[in-house]
Formats: structure tokens, sequence, C-alpha cells
């Protein structure tokens, strides 16, 4: 845990500001959505959807590495924590999404 | 020391590998399930969405007012409720931090401020759901399930405009039989239905400017609109519940309910939460104790909830 942290509250003004900025960017994006981004088709989606999702992991990483202070906490502590989900996740999406555009083809 | 007394006394429970206290780390346990719950409900729904993809319904047509404004505003409440949560997050980390420093009348503002966060919150949640229960433009639902909108030309329009009624008009006076009425039978309601498709037949015939806007979002004529109305109409949907829902497909009405009412129910358990603790802190319970940890692990709950909410805002209403 480093000290720096506690000392004052800099840092979570610091923290709300790029969350704040970040989603008022989102919401900007869905309102006017841009026509280079709702035009270009990446990966089977998207270019603006996979720019929403890199924002929102953005802002994950953000609340959970500061507010929730795992960043701060013993290595051991935060793989324990992060590696179930960062596997499991995307392992899980993966497979059920990539069962949808299935489902929409045949049925 | 050698390594075999390092072994023991680990095994005795001596050693603290995670550095860190019993409640946190059960607090942790059990996020990471969550975590796991959450991925689940927003997988399935990712789901439903590719398997329906032509007719699912697009959120900016469904969430689109502001309470007291008129006109459309799509994804601006939304915006308003995440900042909502995004600054009870930053007020309960406040809370936290003079924890740590026993300042205990800091805390027991910032705690105050983050129930007053998470009280509004769910008030804003409530206000959405009544919205959407209470329904929007009204939709016709068809044989295949789906449901099509009434427009004018390519431009989504409303049944009540094409049947000229007041939205908020009495039932005895509203042409659109049995809704707003109780205790009706289900033939009573199929009657009803049957009604209610005539006379929408009988407005389109009379007002040439009007047509159907199908789920896949082509929009027909006037008079392919009354064909197709005819052949595959089966009633008129008034707002969304479990079982009908006029914005679209009915397991859009259901994913918006379960996920974000399983949210509100955690976002609603917080604000328990966080009562509790303000009234032990108020009551001196941790100063007494030495320390603020328990400040620390519902702030954890309270953070969790907010990382969710980030979740279900980028996927139910920005993709």
């Amino acid at each position: 845990m480093s000290d720096n942290q506690h000392n004052g509250n800099w840092w979570i003004w610091k923290v709300f500001w790029i969350l704040l900025g970040l989603t008022t960017f989102e919401v900007l994006l869905g309102m006017f959505k841009p026509e280079f981004l709702v035009n270009t088709i990446f990966l089977g989606t998207k270019l603006l959807n996979h720019v929403f999702i890199i924002l929102t992991i953005i802002k994950a990483a953000y609340i959970v590495l500061t507010f929730m202070h795992l960043g701060f906490e013993k290595k051991s502590l935060k793989w324990t924590i992060l590696l179930p989900a960062l596997v499991l996740v995307p392992y899980l999406l993966f497979i059920i999404l990539s069962e949808g555009v299935h489902a929409y083809i045949v049925l | 020391m050698s390594n075999k007394e390092t072994y023991a006394k680990a095994w005795e429970g001596g050693d603290k590998p995670y550095e860190s206290s019993y409640g946190k780390l059960m607090m942790w346990f059990f996020l990471i399930t969550d975590t796991l719950t959450f991925s689940a409900f927003l997988a399935a729904y990712g789901f439903s969405r590719f398997k329906f993809e032509d007719v699912w319904p697009i959120a900016e047509e469904v969430f689109t007012h502001f309470p007291f404004l008129h006109g459309e505003h799509p994804l601006l409440f939304v915006a308003l409720m995440t900042f909502i949560l995004i600054m009870s997050s930053v007020t309960m980390v406040l809370a936290v931090n003079f924890g740590h420093k026993m300042q205990k009348n800091k805390v027991i503002l910032w705690l105050s401020l983050t129930i007053v966060g998470g009280i509004m919150f769910l008030g804003s949640q409530a206000w959405e759901w009544g919205h959407f229960i209470h329904g929007d433009k009204g939709g016709i639902e068809t044989k295949m399930e789906y449901t099509v909108h009434i427009a004018e030309g390519e431009k989504l329009s409303s049944v009540y405009k094409l049947m000229d009624i007041d939205k908020y008009s009495d039932a005895d006076e509203n042409p659109l039989k049995y809704f707003a009425l109780e205790d009706l039978t289900s033939e009573m309601k199929e009657g009803f239905d049957v009604q209610n498709i005539k006379s929408l037949i009988e407005k389109l015939e009379a007002k040439p400017e009007f047509n159907i806007r199908k789920a896949n979002r082509t929009y027909l004529s006037n008079e392919e609109s009354i064909n197709y109305i005819k052949e595959n109409a089966t009633k008129v949907v008034v707002g969304a519940n479990l079982v009908d829902n006029e914005y679209g497909h009915r397991l859009f009405a259901d994913y918006f309910f379960f996920i974000t009412g399983f949210h509100g129910f955690h976002v609603f358990s917080g604000v328990i939460l966080l009562i509790i603790i303000l009234i032990n802190t108020i009551k001196g319970t941790y100063e007494k104790r030495g320390h603020y940890e328990m400040v620390e692990k519902v702030g954890l709950y309270w953070h969790f909830v907010d990382l969710v909410w980030v979740f279900v805002f980028t996927f139910f209403y920005l993709v």
C-alpha cells in the first residue's frame, strides 16, 4: 500500500475527471455518430462499437485499480482477483456470441 | 528460520500471502462471483441480440425522454444516471480515505452524500422503468412475434397520432379499447384486439400519409401497410411488460427488466449497507474498534455496483 496515495484527495478527483470525460465523450459519440466510425466495419461490428468497448474497459480499469484500490494491493491478491475475470469472461463471450451469430444464420 | 518452520507457520494461518484482512478477501471473492453472474447476463443479452440482429430494437429509439423536457433526447437521461453513480463512487472513496485518517465527521459527511447519490440513482431508474412500462409510441404485434411501428413516410410516428388519441386521456374515451381497464378475461381482450386492429386499418385507409415500419426497419407504402396489417397484425401493444413489448422484440424488454432490475437491486442493497455503516459511524463503533475497515469493505461493493453500471451503460444503451 503506497502511503502517498492516502495523502490528500487530489488523485480521487483526477480519476473522477477522467471517468467523467470518458463518459461525456461516449455520450457525444453516441449522439452524433461520426459517419466514418459507423460505416467502417471491423471484426464484424462497427468501428464505433469498438471505440465504446475500449473506452469502457479503460473506465473499468480506473475504477478497479484506483477506487477499489486493487492496483496498490499485493501482486498475489491482484492476480487472484483479476485472472478469473480476464480469462473466463472473454471465453464466455467468445463462445456465446459466436453461438448467437450461428443461431442467426441457421434459424 | 528454516524452510520447514516457515512451511508449518503458513499452514497454521500465520502467513498472510495476500496481506489483506479476512473481511476484504471475502468481499473480493463475492465480487468475483458477482462479476461472472453479470457477465453471463450480458453474454445472454448479446446472444439474443446477435440471433435477432435484424429486428432488435435500437436503444436510442427506446430511451429518448428526459423528465420535464419535451422532444427526443436519446442517451441524455442514462448519461445523467451514469454521472450520478460515478459521483457517488467518488464520495465513497472520499469517505474511505477519511476513514483511514480516523476523521469521523468527514466520514459521516461523505457517507451521507454517497447515500443521497444512491437514492437519486434508484429514483432515476424508477422513472426510467415507469416510462418504459407506460410506453411511448405504441406498436403493433404481428404473427411472427415481431413488433412493427407506425411511421409517416420515413419517419417514426406513433399509434396515438395515427388514431387521434390523447395519450393521457381517460380509459372510457380512449378508442384503444381495454388499455387501462382491469379485470378482463383473455376472451374479452381478444375481442378488443380485433376491434383495435380494425380501427387501425380504417385510420390507415383514411390517412394515406401514414405507413408501417417493419421490425427490420424497412418502410412500407400506405397500401402495402394496410395489406400487411390485414394479414399479420394480432394486436396493438402499448407499453412494455414481460409478455408484450411495444418497442420491438419481446426479449428486449425481458432483458431490460432483468439486467437493470438486478443491478438496481444491487444498488438498493448497497444503500441499505451504507445506511447501516453510517449509523455505526455516528454511534462511534468504528472509532472504538480503532479502524474503519467496514467502510472500506462496503466501499468495495459500492464501486463494484458502479463498475457493473459502466458495462450495462455501454452494452445496453450505447452499442
